[in-house]
């Protein structure tokens, strides 16, 4: 019996000694990031990196609603289960403040990255505090809101005399956000199945603040001064009570029980033939270009977020920049996996797999414009983005706009202003706390 | 208590002839079991008592300082959360009683004998085996109002269930109430099934009513088990989340869990969150205690 114990032992022993001789040998990274096409095309593009330098690179998921949880669990636990992650714009101020992520500013200035990459995606993905020329993340997925819309509903002779005449100008894409409520209330026909627009209104992440944050800025109103923190004024002010009423107004013509819907059932608005128009991030387009996924791919086209009253055109910006994790084993082998990211070619074969890079030089290219129907308008929106906050206490600012919002466009209780208001009274509250107002 | 003496060890055991007594036996089988509830049950538990005094912060490397009851005045004082415990309570209300309903109807239906008897109770039986976020998500498609069959079966066209402000929360009471019947079917079942045959003959011979034999025979006796029951589901109905977070994200079905949840892993108020966890464990302490104490007088009956 000891006899067979002490062989058994010996053997778990070389077993052992064995597995981590190999595995000494092997180095690995992992990117941590949301589970969507886009993470596949990235790993796609890193294992080139894996085949020229023998670097296994592994790109982990997880779905959307669990992303800033899993990712801030590991962080706040000092764990080291990935060494880089893709993370929201909005996590730069925890991040930078809180030692989650390594200082890449001595990297970015070596690099020139600040002529490299397009100028609102380092100002809204890797700079933190805003103008302080420190950088925690590289650009690495430019994403803002779009729209898709219905071309032969658009195009058919009938409905184009039919709007005139109801209207008093020409059916076409909207480039004023009333001439995309007109189109949305008259392509609302609910006994034919058929809903003018596809918003967002999930309040459990961002979704719903993304979509309303997009028209407050077209309408000229602000989220508030995220330099100073100040928000009485400008988050309530007139402008912005005007865009949140806009939204409000769009959400009259959306399918019925749109009350919880985000990137997929937006998509599926199109897909399923229900809506005339769906508001979503362009980086959820591609499935609506692809015949297998989408049965009007033929007849689905593409614009950039209207503007508002006064002409001014903004677009809330999606998107994400790869940060090195600073309770990393592997930092010094993320640092030289970056450097191979930013390198040109390597951004246009990330474009080319269907990426949405950063890079200027590949933006600006005739080939990546007219790549896909869609990448023209988002080249046009890449120009034209702004952000919600990005402090450390982000999530609870999220939630309190959430809470006021949510009622007010899905519910239809109370006004904008009242909503806004609200709000800002709840964010001055919360800066208070966190002693934002020296 | 102390009648409940252990048996001497048979001295011919293995166990006494490593010279263990029945005292060492008795702690290598108790030990673990403590050790697990402390480390895992009571320490947390205690340690999460401290941190709902403090401001402390997960997702912060900054110093936690305390606060004293900050965290408790707050909670009390703000009005979101005294939203969100009457929207648990309305829910708690019912989906309990409409669980109690449906559950103990079905035992009164079940409890004859009739072909494929067994078959049909295991079938009724399968609600609650499955996943509450499975539940969930299958309900949101049944809820659905452009090809959902509920709107269809019911001639509702194209209600919305779930984005209704004003419907959310009892479409997702529903669903509870069909997940979660089958257990207080099953537990009246078993009250039922005890209740001696010769009480009904008797009742039977007297030419009682149904009526009277119901009250005044079945319920009696059946009390006591439906009142575990009922204590069981209202503490899991007063802490869900799971179907309610799957099925919508109406403001007016959020319920206390999802608050808590969401304060405590989206907006990492650690302190805080603890403060809240608290509030509702001494709240599910003490409807529990009511309920107790009623169960007991009925048992004395």
């Amino acid at each position: 019996m000891r006899k067979i114990v002490t062989s058994v032992l010996a053997g778990v022993g070389l077993a052992l000694a064995c597995g981590t001789s190999v595995h000494a040998q092997d180095k690995e990274l992992t990117i941590f990031w949301a589970e969507w096409d886009p993470a596949n095309y990235l790993q796609e593009l890193v294992n080139d990196y894996t085949a020229e330098t023998g670097v296994k690179v592994t790109v982990q998921t997880t779905p959307w609603p669990d992303f800033q949880t899993k990712a801030f669990t590991e962080f706040n636990a000092h764990g080291d289960a990935y060494d880089m992650v893709v993370g929201d714009s909005q996590w730069l101020g925890a991040g930078s403040t809180q030692g989650h992520y390594v200082d890449l500013t001595d990297f970015f200035n070596q690099h020139k990255l600040g002529d490299v990459m397009a100028p609102a995606t380092i100002k809204y993905y890797a700079e933190y505090p805003g103008g302080s020329g420190k950088y925690w993340a590289i650009p690495l997925e430019g994403d803002a809101i779009g729209w898709s819309y219905r071309k032969d509903w658009f195009e058919d002779p009938k409905e184009k005399e039919a709007f005139k005449a109801k209207y008093g100008y020409d059916l076409a894409v909207p480039t004023t956000y009333v001439q995309l409520r007109d189109i949305a209330e008259f392509f609302h026909r609910p006994d034919q199945k058929r809903y003018g627009v596809a918003i967002y209104t999930d309040n459990s992440y961002d979704a719903m603040a993304m979509g309303v944050e997009s028209a407050i800025f077209s309408y000229g109103g602000d989220l508030g001064d995220y330099a100073t923190y100040k928000v009485d004024g400008i988050t309530n002010s007139k402008e912005a009570a005007a865009g949140l009423d806009m939204y409000k107004e769009l959400y009259k013509f959306t399918p019925p029980g749109w009350g919880k819907t985000f990137f997929v059932e937006d998509n599926q608005a199109i897909t399923g033939g229900l809506s005339a128009m769906s508001m979503n991030f362009f980086a959820f387009f591609p499935p609506l270009v692809n015949k297998a996924t989408n049965p009007y791919a033929d007849v689905t086209g593409f614009f950039a977020n209207p503007a508002g009253p006064d002409g001014k055109r903004f677009a809330a910006l999606g998107g994400q920049g790869i940060s090195v994790v600073s309770y990393s084993k592997n930092k010094d082998e993320a640092m030289k996996f970056l450097e191979w990211f930013i390198k040109d070619e390597t951004q246009k074969k990330w474009a080319e797999l269907g990426g949405y890079t950063c890079s200027q030089a590949v933006l600006k290219s005739e080939a990546f414009q007219n790549a896909t129907p869609y990448n023209k308008a988002f080249y046009d929106t890449m120009f034209m983005v702004k952000d919600f906050w990005a402090t450390p206490e982000y999530a609870e600012v999220l939630d309190q706009l959430n809470q006021n919002i949510y009622p007010f466009v899905v519910g239809g209780k109370g006004t904008a202003q009242e909503a806004l208001d609200k709000t800002a009274a709840d964010w001055k509250a919360t800066f208070t706390k966190y002693n934002r107002y020296k | 208590m102390a009648s409940v003496a252990l048996t001497n060890l048979d001295p011919a055991s293995r166990a006494a002839a490593r010279g263990w007594s029945d005292l060492t036996i008795r702690n290598m089988f108790i030990i673990p079991t403590l050790v697990f509830l402390i480390v895992f049950n009571i320490f947390p538990l205690i340690y999460s008592l401290g941190y709902s005094f403090t401001n402390f912060a997960a997702n912060r490397s900054e110093p936690w300082q305390f606060v004293g009851l900050q965290n408790y005045r707050e909670l009390l004082s703000d009005d979101h959360i005294w939203s969100n415990f009457v929207i648990t309570a309305k829910y708690v209300i019912v989906s309990v009683a409409g669980q109690m309903i449906v559950g103990f109807g079905l035992a009164l239906l079940l409890n004859r004998s009739f072909p494929m008897k067994g078959l049909i109770t295991t079938l009724l039986l399968l609600p609650m085996m499955m996943s509450a976020a499975v539940v969930g998500l299958f309900w949101q498609l049944l809820y659905s109002p452009s090809w959902g069959p509920i709107n269809y079966v019911f001639g509702l066209g194209d209600f919305a269930w779930l984005s209704n402000p004003d419907s959310a929360l009892y479409a997702v009471a529903i669903t509870d109430i069909w997940m979660w019947s089958p257990f207080v079917m099953l537990l009246s079942l078993a009250g039922l099934s005890a209740v001696p045959q010769h009480l009904y003959e008797a009742a039977a011979i007297d030419r009682a009513s149904w009526w009277y034999t119901f009250t005044r025979i079945t319920l009696p006796l059946v009390s006591p088990i439906l009142l575990i029951a009922l204590i069981f589901r209202t503490m899991e109905a007063f802490k869900t989340f799971d179907i309610a977070y799957t099925m919508t994200t109406q403001p007016t079905a959020e319920l206390i869990a999802i608050r808590l949840y969401k304060q405590a892993f989206q907006q990492w108020d650690t302190g805080k969150s603890c403060a809240l966890a608290y509030i509702v464990l001494i709240m599910v302490l003490a409807i529990t205690n009511l309920y107790v104490k009623y169960l007991n007088k009925v048992k004395e009956r």
